[in-house]
C-alpha cells in the first residue's frame, strides 16, 4: 500500500527542527530512519498531517563515549552504534542487543534513538536502556529536559515525549565494577521481533562471587520489565550458582500473555530458559572484566573480531 | 455555487543520482523511493513485494549501504548516491560477480527476489570477501525468496566470492604480462 498525503518539512539544523515541531504541534511526527514509521504509513495505520524529517540534522549523527557511558545522538543509525568499538568497550550490552535488532539492512537506516522513541516493548533497545538505568534527552523550542528510562516508557508504543518535543539523544551508562552482560532471545525467524528476550547484568566481587544480578524482559510486558534476581544468586560463583533458582524467582514476577505466535505457557517457559542462559553468560563475562579496564567481552570474542 | 476547497498536495522538484546518472523529477513527498525509481525514472529492476520492509525485494544501495527502497521517501534520497541492480554490471555489460554466480549456481528461478539479493550480496562481499557458509546464510537472511529454497542462493554467495577473487587474479596476471 502507499502512504497517505502529508506535508514534508526538511529542517537542516536542530533549531529549525524544533521550530517546525512547535509549529505543527499534535499533527506532526518526527521521521528518523523510517523503519517503523514508514511501514505504518504504508499500511495506513498512521496518517500524520506533517512529517518533520530529521535526516538533515548531521549534528545529531554521533556516538560519544566517555568513561561513564555512551551518548547516542538521534541520527546515529543502529549499524553505526553497533560498529563503534569505543562504545562497545564501555557498554558491551549495546552491541549484544543491537545484533538482534531486525536485519543488518534495517539497521543501516533505523536509528537507536528512533527505536527508543517508538517504545515498542519488543524492541531490544528499550530493554537495554531500562536495564542500564539510562536516560533520554528531549528538546523543545526553548528548553531541554532529561527523562530517566523508568519514566520514559509509558505503555506499548508510548513514550513520554510531548507534542513539539524531539528526542535528541539517549544515554547508556556504563555498569560499574566487575559487571558482565548478555542479551539472548528467541524469535520465530532470525531477525524477527522476539517472542521473548532477556538482557542480564551480573556483578561479582573480587572473589568472583555474585553481588548483584538483574534481568530485563522483552515482549512480555507493556513496558520493559527489570527484575532484581540477586536473592537467588548472592554469594555464588559461576560454578556454584543454582541458575534455576533465579528462573523460579523471575517466574513469580512474570505474567506473560499469549498471542498467535506463542501461548502464555510457552512464553513463560522461554523466559525461564533464557533467564538462565543470559545470567550464566553474564556471570562468566563478569569474571573476565578488569574492574579498572573497560572490557566486558571474553578473550575469545575479542580475538574473533 | 459554493466551492469546496480541495487542498492541493505538496509537490517537490528533486534531484537524484542513480547509478552515477543525475535525474530530476517532481514528486509528492509521500512518493516511496521504490516507486520513484520504477515509475518516475523507469528503472524497473528494483522490485516491490511487501512494502513494509520484510521481503527485501526492493533493496538498493544508498552510498554503498543496502537499504529498503520501500522504507525511504524519494525526497530523502537527495544528495545520496543510489545504486540499483541496473548499476551492478560493468559499463561494457560484463556481469557483476554476484550476477554471474547467481546464473552459474541457479540462485534464481522466477527472479522476483533477485535484485534485492544482488544488491545485498554485492555490499556484503565488499565487507567480507571470504565468507563462511554460515556467514553467507546470515547475510541473506533478511531477504525472502519464494522459489529457490535458499540452498542455491547460499552457494551463489560463496561462488561470487570466488569469482571476485578469480577476477582479481586475472587482473594481476594481465598486469604482470604487460
Ligand atoms: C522488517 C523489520 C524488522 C524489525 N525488527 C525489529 C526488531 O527485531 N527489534 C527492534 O527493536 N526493532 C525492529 N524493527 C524496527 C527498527 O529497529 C527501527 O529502526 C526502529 O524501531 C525505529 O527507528 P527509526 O529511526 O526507523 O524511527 P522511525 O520509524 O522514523 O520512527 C519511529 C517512531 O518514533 C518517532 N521518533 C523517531 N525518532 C524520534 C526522535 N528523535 N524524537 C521523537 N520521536 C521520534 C517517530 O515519530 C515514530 O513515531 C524492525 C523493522 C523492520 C522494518
Ligand atoms: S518491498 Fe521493500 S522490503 Fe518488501
Ligand atoms: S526466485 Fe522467485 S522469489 Fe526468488
Amino acid at each position: 500500500m502507499k502512504p497517505p498525503a502529508f506535508r514534508y518539512h526538511a529542517p537542516t539544523d536542530l533549531a529549525e527542527a524544533l521550530d517546525a515541531l512547535a509549529e505543527v504541534g499534535h499533527d506532526g511526527k518526527v521521521l528518523a530512519g523510517g523503519q517503523s514509521l514508514i511501514p505504518m504509513l504504508n499500511m495506513r495505520l498512521a496518517a500524520p498531517a506533517h512529517l518533520v524529517d530529521i535526516n538533515g540534522l548531521g549534528e545529531l549523527a554521533y556516538v560519544r563515549t566517555d568513561p561513564g557511558g555512551v551518548a547516542v545522538g538521534a541520527l546515529a543509525r543502529h549499524a553505526e552504534v553497533e560498529a563503534d568499538e569505543a562504545a562497545h568497550a564501555v557498554v558491551p550490552l549495546l552491541r549484544q542487543g543491537l545484533r538482534l535488532v531486525a536485519h543488518p539492512v534495517i539497521r543501516n537506516r533505523g536509528t537507536t534513538v528512533g527505536s527508543l522513541a517508538h517504545a515498542d516493548p519488543s524492541g531490544e533497545m528499550t530493554a537495554v536502556l531500562a536495564l542500564l538505568g539510562g536516560s533520554m534527552t528531549l528538546a523543545r523550542k526553548g528548553g531541554t529536559r532529561t527523562v530517566a528510562a523508568e519514566d520514559f516508557f509509558v505503555g506499548p508504543l508510548e513514550a513520554s515525549i510531548e507534542e513539539g518535543e524531539l528526542a535528541v539523544a539517549a544515554y547508556f551508562p556504563r555498569l560499574p565494577g566487575r559487571t558482565g552482560t548478555e542479551f539472548v532471545e528467541i524469535a520465530r525467524r532470525h531477525g524477527d521481533y522476539a517472542m521473548c528476550g532477556v538482557a542480564a547484568a551480573v556483578t561479582v566481587d573480587d572473589d568472583l562471587r555474585i553481588v548483584s544480578a538483574r534481568a530485563a524482559y522483552l515482549s512480555l510486558s507493556p513496558v520493559p520489565l527489570v527484575l532484581d534476581l540477586t536473592d537467588a544468586l548472592i554469594g555464588r560463583t559461576a560454578d556454584t550458582a543454582v541458575w534455576q533458582d533465579a528462573a523460579t524467582l523471575a517466574a513469580g514476577s512474570l505474567e506473560p500473555e499469549g498471542d498467535i505466535h506463542a501461548t502464555a505457557e510457552y512464553r513463560a517457559q522461554l523466559a525461564g530458559v533464557l533467564t538462565v542462559r543470559a545470567l550464566r553468560t553474564a556471570t562468566e563475562r563478569a569474571a573476565l572484566v578488569d574492574p579498572n579496564g573497560n572490557t566486558g567481552t571474553t578473550s575469545t570474542e575479542r580475538s574473533a573480531r | 455555487m459554493t466551492e469546496t476547497q480541495i487542498p492541493t498536495e505538496q509537490r517537490l522538484d528533486i534531484r537524484l543520482s542513480v547509478n552515477g546518472v543525475p535525474h530530476t523529477t517532481t514528486v509528492t513527498p509521500r512518493r516511496l523511493l521504490s516507486d520513484c525509481l520504477r515509475h518516475d525514472l523507469g528503472l524497473t529492476g528494483t522490485h516491490v513485494g511487501c512494502e513494509h520492509g520484510v521481503c527485501g525485494a526492493c533493496t538498493v544501495r544508498v552510498d554503498g549501504k543496502p537499504m529498503r527502497a520501500c522504507l525511504m521517501f524519494a525526497v530523502s534520497a537527495q544528495g545520496h548516491e543510489i545504486t540499483t541492480v541496473e548499476g551492478l554490471a560493468e559499463p561494457d555489460g560484463t556481469m557483476h560477480p554476484v550476477q554471474q554466480a547467481f546464473r552459474e549456481c541457479h540462485g534464481l528461478q522466477c527472479g522476483f527476489c533477485t535484485p534485492g539479493f544482488l544488491t545485498v550480496v554485492s555490499a556484503f562481499l565488499e565487507e567480507n570477501p571470504t565468507p563462511t557458509e554460515e556467514e553467507a546464510r546470515e547475510a541473506v537472511s533478511g531477504n525472502l525468496c519464494r522459489c529457490t529454497g535458499y540452498q542455491n542462493i547460499v552457494k551463489s554467495v560463496l561462488r561470487a566470492a570466488e569469482i571476485t577473487e578469480e577476477r582479481k587474479g586475472c587482473a594481476h596476471a594481465e598486469g604482470d604480462a604487460r
